[in-house]
């Protein structure tokens, strides 16, 4: 089938190369050619951008870029740990290290750069290194294991990364720079002092204009680096970063011409002088110099592909040099005319050495265009202002609102909306937004993902993903597709309709519920959701059969999944107080279900391990020893966690206990969008941390101050004063209140801060509502919130009660057999899950 | 060949779950959808979490699809095929199954 006639040789399969390959073997004219490459490392090429992935735990596979597959697929022939050592110009072929001889019609070199090492006394041997491959960061690692301090020679892009990686490998970290500052080639004074500070904030030792002349060496092994000024520096591990040089050697040797500053020297579409020999990629040469970035690169690459293939006439032209990365944790973005260059242009920054944040924009002469800017410790703009310098978008009245903190209540004012077709937002791969908006709309893409695998836009470095996520939500508002918050596609309402419908239609069940306001059968979104809405309106037993099929399983057996399909029950224990014989009635289960036991975040026993059909058991003893379920498994209101207060403690104010005990008892089982969790402190020292919880009260030598909407966890937000000095009773109205009304219109799955955050007109509105009743809703609130404390039961007291919602506990329906799949084994005094693996070698194979 | 194995009655079976089989030492998962009262069989092991427990999942549609979730990470499986439609590379065994008399009947030969 193969009608290739001529034969094309790729050396070098790093990113650049294989990205010829991919964008070569896509075009029509590919299967003209045959095609070898040549992989000098003993790997297929992968993600250098991300190589400090590699010591955060990413294994070489999660940056493989290339696959020994993809590449047969694309019928190309690869030749791993192989390198070319010369070239026959003549007789057009390649001879490799092996003494492979290949012929070519065409040939591209993609041989990259290697990193600078000055030539220095002490350079050659133990503990000096570079960062360049999953190699060099092998034996980094493996070097750092005998090392205790690790000094990293050159302060620009690459030189910070090596120094986190250092930091986390535990070393004591230095960066050496000869320039004045860190990143001297993508920011200026001001950026790279902000930066210095917060990099030593984070423990590493910045030295800069410092010149290194040798590593000192005690019995072979590197100890330390001398300075030019005549310092010295301890240190038993070097990695030098100090610029890289293109790989020409190659090139060099065979006659080709090179550039003045080094790098074969290639024209418009990427040939050598020799017109069957092209370049790509840091071994080139355009226009004077060599680019070290892989956008540039992945440019050369296409614009090679379609000269070869004669499928394109395009041209290199001049290279947009921006970058934005996160260093150790801040954010630094370069882009365009960073330092002003321009004739006449303006400057604009803010400088914040409290938070560690810089922000400086360059504006034309005649203040219409962004010409560029520098971003330190914030670089969340990047996206937007790096589209409006390429495309040349006319500034709006106040461009200073790009780089000062938003004002409350306004919005940034200048939306993506005004960016023309031509800008381009991802460099990488040089998707402009007209490409993706059109992607949007002719495949009907709805996710970031799919724009992502469509356009691969914000697949290269990553920088540009939130303003590719901003382009699909306007594009999918502007379809009328809009970005709803439909509940799913059986339900084309939000959460908050939902909720109005059965209140005002006063359906009590799913079936229901589908049939006045959806459509289709539901699914494990819509039927959970509908499920806490019944339970919040009514507040029927989630068991009862029309409701049973509606719940996610932890709801389904009262009781929390763990990986191997065990379940853990945590037993209510109100406020975190606990006597004595309730510890021991909890000790006696667990040794009599043989149960591992942990105490949670939430002041309660955990009890793991349980089998379905042992749960009922567990909780029959449990409610002989006077427990209650704990509604670990739902969302609903997990604990009011306390302090001890006034009761024992000498600083309490007040008996924070009782009251925290009565606020669980009065709120336990209360089903709401999310789960809630709550906490009463006894005094201002705030040991119960109130405020990281959806409500929580602090005691004040008058009463308490509530808060709320505050969250712990993966968002972790500060709560909101809602109301100071509060007698008890007043608290529990605004709780009432509150929860009613985050119940009735919070989206699914949203907890109480994200909810506040998009609450229009924020607190005051929020005091509003629940304290001066603007909204004429209290009584309603209140009323509900009654309802559904007087008709609380103890949904497992209610199961055992019911044969019928017992035998659901079966784990087979037509077996008394235990489950076999279930292993534990032993861990400490206690117990664990078996691995996969552990579980296969026991049970012969399993599915 | 065929070999056909009482399971349950189907009104063991509440509408729109599944309950777990024994059949044959395999763990099946057997769902009922409501109200047209089809049966399906599906291996009850989730590739995803490698637990048995998709006869716990939540059963619905996905565009007219009949399919359950996995209540662990929530991958959806094809209730007639086992596919999963989430990823399509993978799927779980599908097992025939009928109602005789009121019985549900799985056959879980090769």
């Amino acid at each position: 089938m193969s009608r290739s006639t001529k034969r094309l040789i790729v050396v070098g399969n790093g990113m650049v190369g294989h990205r010829f390959l991919e964008t070569m073997c896509a075009l029509p004219g590919a299967a003209d050619w045959s095609i070898t490459t040549f992989c000098e490392e003993p790997r297929l090429a992968y993600d250098r951008v991300n190589l400090s992935k590699f010591f955060a735990g990413d294994t070489d596979g999660d940056l493989t870029l290339g696959s020994a597959d993809a590449y047969a697929r694309m019928g190309v022939e690869i030749v791993v740990g192989d390198a070319a050592a010369s070239i026959d110009r003549e007789g057009r072929q390649v001879r490799s290290q092996a003494g492979r001889l290949v012929p070519y019609d065409a040939l591209v070199l993609a041989t990259g750069s290697y990193p600078f090492v000055p030539p220095i006394p002490g350079v050659a041997g133990d503990g000096c290194f570079v960062y360049r491959t999953i190699d060099d960061l092998k034996a980094i690692r493996d070097y750092a294991q005998t090392a205790n301090v690790g000094v990293v020679v050159g302060g620009g892009l690459l030189g910070l990364e090596a120094a986190n990686a250092l930091r986390n490998l535990g070393l004591e970290t230095h960066v050496v720079e000869m320039a004045p500052r860190l990143m001297a080639l993508q920011v200026d004074e001001m950026g790279g002092a902000i930066l210095r500070r917060r990099i030593e904030a984070l423990g590493v030792a910045v030295h800069t204009g410092m010149v290194t002349k040798e590593i000192v060496r005690r019995e072979g092994r590197a100890c330390g680096l001398r300075f030019a000024d005549g310092g010295e520096l301890a240190a038993d591990l070097v990695v030098f970063s100090a610029g890289i040089r293109a790989r020409d050697d190659l090139a060099r040797a065979s006659g080709l011409a090179l550039g003045s500053r080094g790098g074969i020297a290639i024209d418009g579409q990427c040939r050598t002088s020799d017109p069957n020999i092209l370049a790509i990629g840091e071994c080139a040469s355009w226009d004077g110099r060599t680019y070290g970035l892989v956008a540039p690169g992945y440019r050369m690459a296409d614009v090679a592909a379609q000269a070869l293939t004669g499928t394109g006439q395009g041209k290199l032209g001049t290279f947009d040099m921006s970058t934005k990365l996160k260093l150790m944790g801040v954010d630094v973005a370069s882009f365009g005319d960073a330092f002003g260059l321009e004739a006449g242009a303006h400057t604009l920054s803010i400088v914040d050495s409290v938070d560690g944040v810089y922000k400086k924009l360059v504006v034309s002469a005649d203040k219409k265009r962004l010409l560029g800017g520098v971003l330190v410790g914030d670089a969340s703009a990047y996206g937007q202002l790096l589209a409006m310098v390429q495309s040349k978008t006319v500034l709006p009245p106040n461009p200073s609102d790009f780089i000062l903190p938003a004002r409350t209540g306004a919005s940034s004012g200048f939306g993506i909306a005004s960016l023309p077709d031509s800008a381009l937002v991802c460099s990488c791969h040089n998707v402009s937004k007209g490409a993706i908006c059109a992607a949007i709309t002719d495949s009907g893409l709805t996710a970031v993902s799919e724009v992502k695998a469509c356009t691969k836009a914000g697949t290269g470095c990553g920088s540009c993903v939130t303003l590719v996520k901003d382009i699909l939500n306007l594009e999918l508002k502007k379809a009328g597709v809009a970005v709803t918050n439909y509940v799913c596609e059986h339900f084309k309402l939000s959460r908050q309709e939902l909720f109005h419908v059965v209140k005002v239609g006063q359906q009590r069940t799913f079936e229901e519920v589908i049939r006045a306001a959806g459509s289709g059968r539901g699914c494990e979104i819509c039927k959970p959701a509908v499920a806490s809405i019944l339970a919040s309106v009514w507040n029927e037993h989630v068991l009862a059969d029309p409701h049973v099929g509606l719940q996610d399983t932890n709801d389904r057996f009262l009781a929390n999944i763990q990986r191997d399909g065990t379940y853990s029950v945590v037993p209510r224990v109100p406020a975190g107080e606990i006597t004595p014989d309730q510890l021991i009635a909890l000790g006696d289960v667990a040794k009599k279900y043989r149960l591992y036991t942990k105490i949670t975040g939430a002041q309660r026993i955990d009890l793991f391990g349980a089998r379905s059909e042992q749960l009922p058991l567990v909780w029959a003893d449990l409610i002989a020893a006077g427990f209650e379920s704990g509604h670990a498994y739902g969302k609903a209101l997990r604990t009011v966690k306390s302090c001890v207060g006034s009761t024992w403690c000498r600083y309490g104010v007040q008996d924070s206990v009782s009251f925290a005990v009565r606020l669980e008892n009065r709120y336990k089982g209360l089903r709401s969008p999310h789960k809630l969790k709550a906490a009463a402190s006894g005094c201002a020292r705030e040991c119960a941390e109130a405020q990281s919880k959806d409500f929580g009260v602090i005691a004040t030598d008058k009463g308490y101050n509530l808060f709320v909407c505050g969250n712990g966890g993966m968002k972790p937000q500060h709560a909101q004063l809602l109301a100071s000095d509060l007698d008890e009773d007043t608290v529990i109205r605004y709780v009432d209140r509150f929860l009613m009304f985050y119940i009735r219109t919070a989206d699914r799955l949203e907890r109480t801060a994200p909810w506040f955050n998009k609450l229009e007109g924020g607190l005051e509105y929020l005091r509003q509502v629940v304290i001066d009743d603007s909204l004429g809703l209290a009584a309603d609130l209140e009323r509900d919130m009654r309802a559904i404390v007087n008709t609380y039961e103890c949904e497992w007291k209610a199961t055992l009660a019911d044969p019928d919602k017992v035998r659901r506990f079966r784990p087979f329906i037509n077996s008394e057999l235990p489950d076999p799949s279930i292993v534990h084994l032993p861990l400490r005094q206690q117990h664990r899950v078996a691995t996969w693996n552990e579980k296969a070698a026991r049970l012969g194979h399993g599915a | 060949m065929s070999a056909w194995q009482d399971v349950c009655a189907l009104t063991e079976i509440t509408p729109d779950t599944g309950v777990c089989a024994l059949v044959d030492g395999k763990q099946v998962a057997v769902f009922r959808t409501g109200p047209d009262d089809g049966v399906y069989a599906l291996s009850n092991f989730d590739p995803f979490s490698k637990a048995f427990v998709l006869s716990r999942g939540i059963v619905g549609d996905k565009g007219g699809v009949p399919k359950v979730a996995s209540p662990l990470f929530k991958q959806n499986f094809a209730l007639a095929t086992g596919v999963c439609l989430d990823d399509v590379a993978v799927s779980v065994r599908s097992y025939p199954v009928r109602v005789r008399q009121g019985r549900v009947e799985v056959d879980a030969t090769e």
